[in-house]
């Protein structure tokens, strides 16, 4: 598989930065640590051939530590093959480096993960809310958040 | 004709209440935003289009806020839309009336949650509820015939609004 071709690609280049490479039903997951996000993800825009960023997500591991998961999905819009990467970000401070430099399209993205998830992309271009009022205080998907909000009693449980 | 009229005012002419006339062709002749939020919506516009048929009722739907007499807040009001909502109601015209359509206009519905508002009626007053996920356009009918009874029962608008009393709703 030409998934596997790139993934012993990146091994060769960036074999410190590799955390773990995971293989399911015909998924390729390669865990990478943050610090060189970018150089990664541009190594696999131009030697990989993933000119496609589908989608720019986050995990809230609550309790675990590193607390948070960036997931990025790429695919390949010629050979029409997909790869997942996945960065962890530990809790304090809660950063890591913008790749809307390499995917235009994580620019809007990104403001979405931040504005719910609460993660900091350092050097984002226009680092604003996208989905929550621009007054608003917190990142509702985070697994701390109360689902009724902060103004609100915690759900008991049904009353009835 | 009026009981009582001279019949020298001739077959041209009634006599009638000013409550009367001004209820009833305001009551004939309610005209709602063009305004759907979420599904109710589909509802809502199924009910103005041929099979239900809202124009024979005088009720058409008005795309500016200026020309239009009721609100119809057709689905869930999250708390970014409120502004806009309560913008189009200030751009409203006295008088002017609301329906909270469905379960989340009139309570917020299976969303409670940190964006959503529970119920429109904490931020604009609302004269008329109607219940379902999402009403039938039987249930808009009916909720819109429920306005137009209250509309009906009002006394002394044209009244309070030329500076003479106060309105008396019953």
């Amino acid at each position: 598989m030409s998934d596997l071709a790139i993934v012993e690609k990146l091994k060769a280049k960036f074999s410190p930065e590799i955390i773990d490479v995971v293989e399911f039903r015909g998924e390729t997951t390669v865990t990478v640590k943050k610090e060189k996000i970018v150089d990664i993800c541009t190594f696999m825009r131009d030697t990989g051939g993933y000119n496609l960023l589908c989608d720019l997500c986050s995990v809230d591991y609550l309790g675990q530590a590193p607390r948070y998961m960036v997931v990025y999905n790429l695919y390949n819009i010629t050979t029409k093959e997909r790869i997942r990467l996945k960065a962890p970000v530990e809790e304090q401070g809660a950063q890591i480096a913008t790749v809307s430099t390499v995917w235009g399209t994580a620019n809007w993205m990104e403001r979405e993960c931040w504005d719910l998830m609460g993660i900091t992309f350092v050097g984002h271009p226009d680092p604003r809310r996208i989905l929550m009022p621009e007054d608003w205080v917190g990142h509702p998907l985070r697994k701390d958040y109360p689902v009724q909000g902060s103004d609100r009693e915690p759900y008991q449980g049904r009353l009835s | 004709m009026g009981v009582g009229q001279p019949t020298t005012l001739g077959s041209g002419f009634i006599t009638t209440s000013l409550d009367k006339l001004v209820n009833w062709s305001r009551a004939s002749s309610m005209w709602p935003m063009t305004f759907g939020l979420a599904c109710c919506a589909i509802e809502m516009m199924a009910t103005g289009a041929a099979r239900f048929d809202l124009d024979r009722m005088g009720i058409l739907f008005r795309a500016s806020p200026r020309q239009a007499d009721v609100l119809i807040v057709a689905g869930t009001v999250t708390k970014k839309m409120l502004p806009v909502i309560l913008t189009v109601y200030e751009q409203m015209p006295e008088p002017r009336y609301v329906i909270a359509m469905g379960a989340c206009a009139s309570s917020g519905g299976i969303f409670d949650t940190y964006s959503t508002v529970q119920g429109v009626d904490e931020h604009i007053p609302v004269d008329v509820y109607i219940p379902g996920c999402p009403p039938r356009p039987e249930g808009l009918l009916y909720g819109l015939m429920k306005l137009q009874e209250k509309i009906r029962a009002e006394r002394n608008t044209f009244g309070a609004a030329i500076g003479i009393g106060d309105v008396i709703r019953s």
